[in-house]
């Protein structure tokens, strides 16, 4: 059995890990690329957001390395990434693809955390309850780490001397962890590129730009699909931060366990003023950390969502409000498969501009230059 | 010696290029066609620019130079422009230059179009059409080819019209479909000019407007602010009045002029390379890399034969020029 497994961002890195720490044959599907792109767009339903699109790509393009079985995570809701996985399963087996497809709730209850591990201890030929809740403390603690790596690179890729180190180095890094295996190589690598960046030499008293990066959670950390949005803003001189990651999606979903712990609560409460109750996916916590990164007194929003995205969209309605009452500014780019370039840079550094001068006119009482 | 500033907005339909002077007064302005081939618009901008210079003599000189609109880049290289900047800010720092606090600004070009909110000369707001050119000036240029009459006399005929046509315009094929059945219909062609001035107007505000806080003093201005039709459209719409500035054309090479001056008042030099650029041989050829499934497409520039820039790529391998493209 080799298993593949669809992308999302940099999770990956922690999915490759635990299942080879359990001894299971796994293909990591090539990156997310125009080819992926392609391939899911050709074989999906058109009006599907471009998450559901690249994972059928990823499932191909994993088949191509040798794949026999896929893996993918199910369950109700929380919105229609509840179906993903049974329609994706009827496209591949329509499309002839002699596979196995392997589901597991997304462990939102002692039920599907069952489930879960059921299909792990069968799939590493019977490693046992303790082996494998270690494997899965561990690979959340890898999480962590991968996306503290990212948030290292957004702090410090504006303030840089020498433009493009950060860059340089996130190539590399990205080339080189496919090539690790386990958890003690992943940890040494990631552990050795903090390093490198915290070398980086930089401008530590620059007043920099920051905005808060809010929406769909796919979307948000799939570096392909939102364009590189992070190293646009840092190549920008700005500070960006991803609201929401892999490593607190899980921590969201697994927080009945005590010693879990996650800032769902906070979010919500944040968000209660203007959604009181959760709209399926991540709608409510666009809402919630919108008004959060304003209390931390981000400079502005950008809210990123796939297009036909259902609790997005409920977001994108209740933004406006907020943009008004609580004085900060929004900006909201809808992504798919015909996204221009182009006219998305346009829209990113004429708001980049737009928080410069309100920085200004917040110092200075009034704008004192445009470049 | 006097220092003038020069603008350059290459945008998908028109390249402007303006000269202003050191008081922001426009000294001259050109408005081409880009007609798909932007190197040669700003070839022909520039040696109409040298034409004027020799014209005002050596008391004055070109001091800085700007670039704006989507060919901003491509422009920027080939002049050496002292600031490279997206269109929507250029705009906003016309409009606001020229009409003190101005608080919201329309502006049509060829295919795009947009609007922009200001809050005491800042931006506070403003929004972009994303995938459909059917609020555009586009739009228009089809429609008044297809009616048979110049884009120039387009919105002097919707002046004349009687009775209220209305035709669907959220769709720029859905929208003639429309037109030609009203013609079938029968209904006079002033009509039905007015008609569309009213759906591009309605597919506007729909689109970029929504939920927008519109209020005076409004200026028009991109190509479309010629349209004398839109502009009686607008208003109706608002009920309020709208304000057309004389260059409402430039405004985006204006905006870049103003923005090229400040920066090298502020630095004190300047990185343009001469209207001799004009006489220069620039070549543009691309390749798709294949080096990853990605298959960027990679533009190469060439001055004079010689590669002198590289983009397009994502994960910047070609930006090293030392490296040769590969052969296609």
């Amino acid at each position: 059995m080799k298993i593949t497994f669809p992308h999302m961002g940099n999770t990956y890195i922690t999915i490759k890990a635990i299942l080879e720490e359990l001894d299971i044959d796994v293909v990591c599907p090539p990156k997310c690329s125009k080819k992926t792109m392609e391939l899911g767009t050709k074989y999906s339903p058109e009006f599907v957001c471009m998450p559901f699109k690249l994972n059928i790509g990823n499932y191909i393009e994993g088949i191509e390395k040798g794949a026999d079985t896929i893996f993918m995570l199910t369950g109700c809701g929380p919105c229609r990434f509840g179906i993903f996985s049974s329609l994706q399963k009827e496209i591949m087996l329509d499309l002839g693809y002699k596979i196995d497809f392997i589901t597991s709730d997304r462990f939102s209850n002692i039920e599907g955390l069952k489930e879960f591990y059921n299909l792990l201890n069968k799939a590493s030929g019977k490693k046992g309850v303790f082996k494998i809740l270690n494997t899965l403390k561990k690979g959340l603690k890898l999480l962590d780490e991968v996306d503290e790596l990212n948030d290292l690179m957004n702090k410090v890729r504006p303030r840089e001397i020498k433009k493009g180190e950060v860059d340089h180095l996130a190539i590399e890094f990205e080339n080189e962890i496919i090539t690790v295996q386990g958890f003690k190589a992943s940890f040494a690598l990631i552990d050795e590129y903090n390093q490198k960046l915290k070398s980086i030499e930089i401008d530590k008293d620059k007043d920099v730009i920051k905005i808060g990066i809010v929406g769909e959670i796919y979307t948000l950390i799939e570096n392909y699909l939102n364009l590189n949005v992070e190293k646009k803003l840092g190549n920008m001189g700005v500070e960006s931060h991803r609201s929401t990651t892999t490593s607190k999606f899980v921590r969201d979903t697994l927080d009945f366990i005590p010693l879990i712990r996650s800032d769902k609560k906070q979010v919500y409460k944040a968000a209660s003023p203007y959604l009181a109750t959760p709209v399926g996916g991540h709608g409510i916590h666009t809402i919630g950390n919108t008004l959060l990164y304003k209390e931390q007194g981000y400079d502005g929003i950008i809210h990123i969502l796939p297009f036909t995205c259902m609790p997005e969209i409920v977001a994108r309605s209740i933004l406006p409000t907020i943009e008004r009452e609580k004085d900060i500014p929004i900006l909201t780019l809808v992504i798919d498969e015909m996204t221009g370039e182009g006219g998305y840079e346009t829209r990113i550094e004429a708001f980049v501009d737009l928080l410069n001068k309100r920085r200004e006119v917040k110092d200075y009482g009034k704008a004192i230059s445009w470049n | 010696m006097e220092k003038l500033y020069l603008g350059i907005d290459v945008g998908s339909v028109s390249t402007n290029v303006v000269i202003i002077d050191g008081n922001n007064n426009i000294i001259d302005k050109l408005y081409i066609r880009t007609m798909g081939n932007p190197i040669n618009a700003l070839k022909e901008g520039l040696k109409h620019a040298k034409v004027k210079m020799s014209e005002l003599g050596s008391d004055f000189m070109i001091s800085g130079v700007g670039t704006t609109g989507s060919g901003r880049q491509l422009a920027g290289f080939m002049v050496g422009a002292d600031v490279i900047k997206n269109e929507i800010t250029a705009h906003a720092i016309a409009a606001s230059t020229f009409i003190p606090n101005v608080n919201t600004i329309l502006e049509i070009g060829g295919q795009d179009s947009k609007i922009i909110i200001l809050k005491n000369n800042v931006i506070s707001d403003f929004a972009m059409n994303t995938v459909c050119a059917a609020g555009t000036g586009s739009f228009l240029d089809r429609q008044a080819a297809r009616l048979g009459i110049p884009i120039e006399e387009f919105g002097a005929h919707a002046l004349n019209s009687t009775t209220d046509v209305r035709i669907a315009g959220r769709c720029a094929v859905f929208a003639e479909s429309d037109m030609i059945h009203k013609q079938q219909l029968g209904y006079s062609k002033e009509d039905i000019i007015n008609g569309l001035c009213e759906a591009l107007v309605r597919n506007y505000l729909n689109n970029l407007a929504k939920g927008k806080d519109i209020k005076g003093p409004i200026v028009f201005q991109g190509g479309v602010a010629a349209n004398i039709g839109i502009k009686k459209a607008f208003e109706k719409a608002l009920g309020l009045e709208i304000y057309v500035p004389t260059h409402y054309d430039v405004m985006g090479a204006i905006g870049s002029a103003l923005l090229a001056k400040q920066e090298v008042i502020q630095k004190q030099k300047t990185k343009f390379l001469g209207l001799e650029m004009a006489d220069v041989d620039f070549k543009v050829k691309g390749f798709e890399c294949s080096h990853c499934p990605n298959v960027c497409e990679v533009i190469g520039i060439y001055k004079d034969e010689n590669l002198s820039a590289r983009w397009g790529d994502k994960c910047g391998r070609w930006t090293n020029i030392n490296i040769p493209s590969p052969t296609v």
